[in-house]
Formats: structure tokens, sequence, C-alpha cells
């Protein structure tokens, strides 16, 4: 199945992210490039409507554990700031992936049509 | 549904063989909500029938008949199914594992928990719409909703139809777990009060956890919260007056307590805790209902150890509830005004639930402060939707 997973921003991290060194930054970029490169058998890149947002599942990635929930993000202090599409055989292997995803503390995962 | 020993028969042969129907025709059609689908049309077939004509001598050979003779119907433009229908034979073979997976692609952590329960209670263990929209006090229209968007979700999302693979089988173990322990409180707390539909959510828990049990028999917790649910179980009989009234822990009869069962609960916890090392709150909470089970009174409680056990208990899982009950330990180990002092801390979380007034009013008589303890009854009959609670404390407020 095709999901695209949808990246948040919050607040909190914008400004996370604001404080860092050259360094540090360049660490957070290291990680998201190699976590690209660790899934770039299942990346896609075409385009696709997106179904409905009942269908949607959304990753918290904040706490002590990732957080799981019915449904797209919620808060309006939120923005989405970057997306990819995957393709793999069902919604827990999505979620297996999105677990190790090391930037922006929250991802939608919402299905393609087909 | 009507009630007695005849319902609750009924109720149980329902759950065991539409669970196993349920469970060989979603792995046969692979489409969950089909296979739902015809087995809800089967049972509720059966609950019109069966209380008219009787119990069938096979009512699992019966509610497979009548799924099979309705999918026929239903899905004849469904060259796929019509041909995997054609091919299912009596009697039906359901592994153990085909239930497994089905519980667990129920509690999905994709799926909202409402929808969880819902569907729990629907397909593993048959129960109609109309039943779970009475136990869980929400109208029929809104229940179907629920359950048809779950359906659409597992379809659409992509949900599997499997059991977790190893790494993630702890996260997921603990939703089933939540789930039938919600199922378990709400069958034993009712905030409807309606004991004929609580008392079989207490059931439900108890046959779903001895199914996990024999699935999955080196899982600690999830002897854990068999035991819990067999101790409360096993104290059923004093709870109640005969008039109906709720009898709290402490003015129990405690020679009407089950103390066979309670032996046998107690007995595979501590096999359970020797075999590991640190227990869940699952094992957690029922070892502080065994100190409970196993006073001879009220004033026997070992509170030291119940204390322990709560600290052990907060470590885990730190919430303001657990501190509530916990205050009840700290009032006879500590003093009331040690326990009143933790609840003032509580006092933004919880002021909203019944039983934090409740528990506040009781420290505050033994402090010397009734009419604050008036207030604090008050308060909590305002809140509480339980009939029995709300019993208890108006009684309490007409003697004090």
């Amino acid at each position: 199945m095709k999901y695209v997973l949808m990246f948040v921003d919050t607040e909190e991290y914008t400004k996370e992210v604001e404080a860092m060194t050259p360094a540090e930054l360049e660490q957070v970029y290291d990680r998201v490039n190699q976590w690209f490169i660790d899934h770039a058998a299942k990346i896609r890149s075409t385009t696709g409507k997106l179904k409905g947002a009942a269908t949607a599942t959304t990753v918290r990635l904040d706490g002590a554990e990732p957080v799981t929930t019915d449904g797209p993000f919620m808060e309006g202090k939120e923005v989405i700031s970057g997306f990819t599409e995957i393709e793999v055989a069902d919604l827990d292997e999505a979620l297996r992936m999105v677990k190790t995803w090391p930037a922006c503390p929250i991802v939608e995962i919402r299905p393609v049509e087909s | 549904m009507t009630t007695g020993p005849a319902a609750d028969e009924l109720a149980r042969v329902v759950r065991d063989h539409a669970g196993r129907l349920a469970a060989s025709l979603v792995s046969l059609l692979g489409d969950f909500s089909a296979a739902e689908d015809l087995v809800q049309d089967a049972v509720e077939t059966a609950l019109r029938r069966w209380p008219v004509e009787g119990i069938p001598d096979r009512p699992d050979g019966w509610l497979f008949t009548v799924a099979r003779r309705r999918g026929l119907d239903v899905l004849r433009r469904q060259e796929n199914y019509r041909s995997k229908l054609a091919q299912l034979q009596w009697p039906i073979q359901s592994a153990p594992d085909d239930r497994l997976r089905l519980i667990f692609t129920c509690c999905h952590p994709a799926l909202a928990r409402e929808a969880q329960i819902a569907l729990t209670l629907r397909v593993v263990c048959g129960l109609t719409t109309a039943q779970i929209a009475a136990a869980f006090l929400v109208p029929e229209t809104t229940l179907a909703q629920r359950i048809t968007r779950a359906k659409r979700k597992i379809a659409q999302a992509g949900i599997p139809y499997r059991i977790p693979q190893d790494d993630e089988l702890p996260e997921r173990l603990g939703e089933v777990l939540t789930v039938i322990y919600l199922l378990f409180n709400e069958g034993y707390l009712s905030s409807s009060g309606d004991r004929v539909h609580s008392r079989d959510l207490v059931d439900d828990a108890e046959w779903l956890t001895t199914l996990l049990a024999g699935l999955q028999p080196a899982e600690p917790e999830i002897i854990g919260l068999l035991v819990l649910i067999r101790l409360h179980r096993s104290r059923a009989a004093a709870r109640f007056t005969s008039e109906g009234q709720l009898v709290l822990l402490q003015d129990q009869d405690r020679s009407t307590w089950d103390h066979e069962a309670i032996a046998a609960a107690t007995a595979l916890l501590t096999r359970t805790a020797r075999r590991h090392r640190s227990p869940g709150p699952y094992q957690l909470q029922a070892a502080i209902a065994a100190c409970h089970c196993e006073a001879a009174s009220w004033e026997d409680t070992d509170w030291q150890q119940i204390l322990v056990l709560y600290d052990m208990l907060l470590h885990l899982q730190p919430s303001s509830v657990t501190r509530l009950h916990r205050s009840v330990a700290v009032r006879y180990v500590q003093g009331a005004d040690v326990a009143l002092a933790e609840l003032d801390h509580l006092d933004g979380e919880l002021s909203n639930y019944p039983l934090y007034h409740a528990t506040r009013a009781e420290l505050l008589r033994a402090v010397g402060d009734p009419e604050t303890a008036t207030a604090a009854d008050r308060r909590a009959l305002e809140l509480t939707t339980n009939p029995a609670q709300a019993e208890v404390l108006r009684e309490r407020l007409a003697t004090h």
C-alpha cells in the first residue's frame, strides 16, 4: 500500500531548532538524510490523491514512547513542514518506519487512493 | 435479551462460538468487514430464535449454517467471496491464532479507544450493537457509526489482520489488556448502574483474558489481569445487599466471599510472580486486591504492604487516580492528616471526579472537620453517574 507521511512541526520544535548551533543542525540533517537512505527502497515520488482524513493515523514522537492515535493531527499551532510518499505492505510497516523518524515530533500517515 | 441463567448460558454460547466463527471467516475471506457482518447476522438470528426454539444441540454448527447461507445470499455477485464461502466446510477449523489475530486487529492502536472496545465486544464476544450501546449508555446509532467507521478504517488504512511481530508485541498486548481492563471496570463500577448489562461485561472481560492467557501462557501481565478480575468476582456476593444497595469493602460480610476462588487466584498470582522479577501494573493491582481478600477484617488489612504496592504502581504509572487510591493506605499507615495533605495536591486534576470528593469527605471526618466533609460529600453526589454510589453518598449525608 502507498502512504504519504506528513511531517509536522510544533512551536517547541521550531524553537529547539532555532537554538541549535550549526554543528548540531548539521547532525539533524545527517540523521534525516540517513533515514531517507535507510528507507530508500520504500520511498516513492509519484503524485496521487490522499484518502479522507478519517483514514489518518498520527504518531507523536516527543514523549518517552511513540504514541499512535486515530485521526489527523489537530493542534492549531502545528504545521506540515514536509512530506514523502512510501510504499509498504500495510499500516504496521508504515508505523515501524515512522517510529524511527529522527526530526520533527509528529508524523501523520495517510493512505493514498489507488 | 432476557435475564437469568438461560440468558447467561445463551451469552456464553454466542461468545464461545461467534468469536470462533468470526476468526475462521476473517481468515478465509480476508475481509474483516464482510466476515463480521455475516457473524452478526447469525448472532442476531440466534438471539431471536434460541429463546423460543431452545439452544440447538450444536450451536456452532447452527451459527455456521446461518452465516454461510446468508453469505452466499448477500455475496452472490461477488464471485471471489462466493467461491471461498462455497469451500467453507463443516466443521469449521479455527486455529487459536485466528482468534488472537482477531483481538489484535480490533485493538489496533490506529483505532480510537471507543472503537477498539466496541469492535472487540462485537466481533470477538458476539454482542450486538444494541447490547454494546446499552452497556456504554450511548445511542445505538452512535455506536453503529463508530463500528462502521472503524471497519472502514481497517480496510482503507491497511490495518493488517495478524499477530504483531515480537518487537511490537509488548506495546500491542498493552492495548489489548487496556481494552479488557476498561471493559472490566465499566462492568464493575458501571457508570450506568445497569447491573444486568454490567455483569455481562465483567463476564466478557474474564472470558477474553482467559482466552488470551490460553494463547499466551508465558505473559505475566495477562495472568495479573486475570487474577485481578477473579479476585473482584470472588467478592461479588458481598457487594450488594438483598435490596441492591452497594456495600463498601470495609462493611462487607467477608464470610460470603468465595474463599476457594480467592485461594486459587492468589496461588496463580504467586506462581506467576515467582517466575518474573519485576511485576507490571496488572500484577501489582492484583496483589493489592489479594491483600484485601486475605485480610480477615478491614482492621486486619496489611496497609503497610498495600502502601508498598501502590508506591511500586505509581512508579510505573504515575496517575492521579492511583494517588487517590493510595491515600487510603496512607491514612491507615501515616494518619488521616498526612493522607488529606496528599489529596490537596490532586485537587486540580480530580476536581470533577466523584471518588476524590467522597474520599476527601471520609478523611475530613476522621480529622474532625464534619462541615467541610458534608460539603465534599455533596459535591461527590452532584458528580456521580452511578445510582448505587449516589445512594451510599445520600445515606452518609443523612447520618452525618
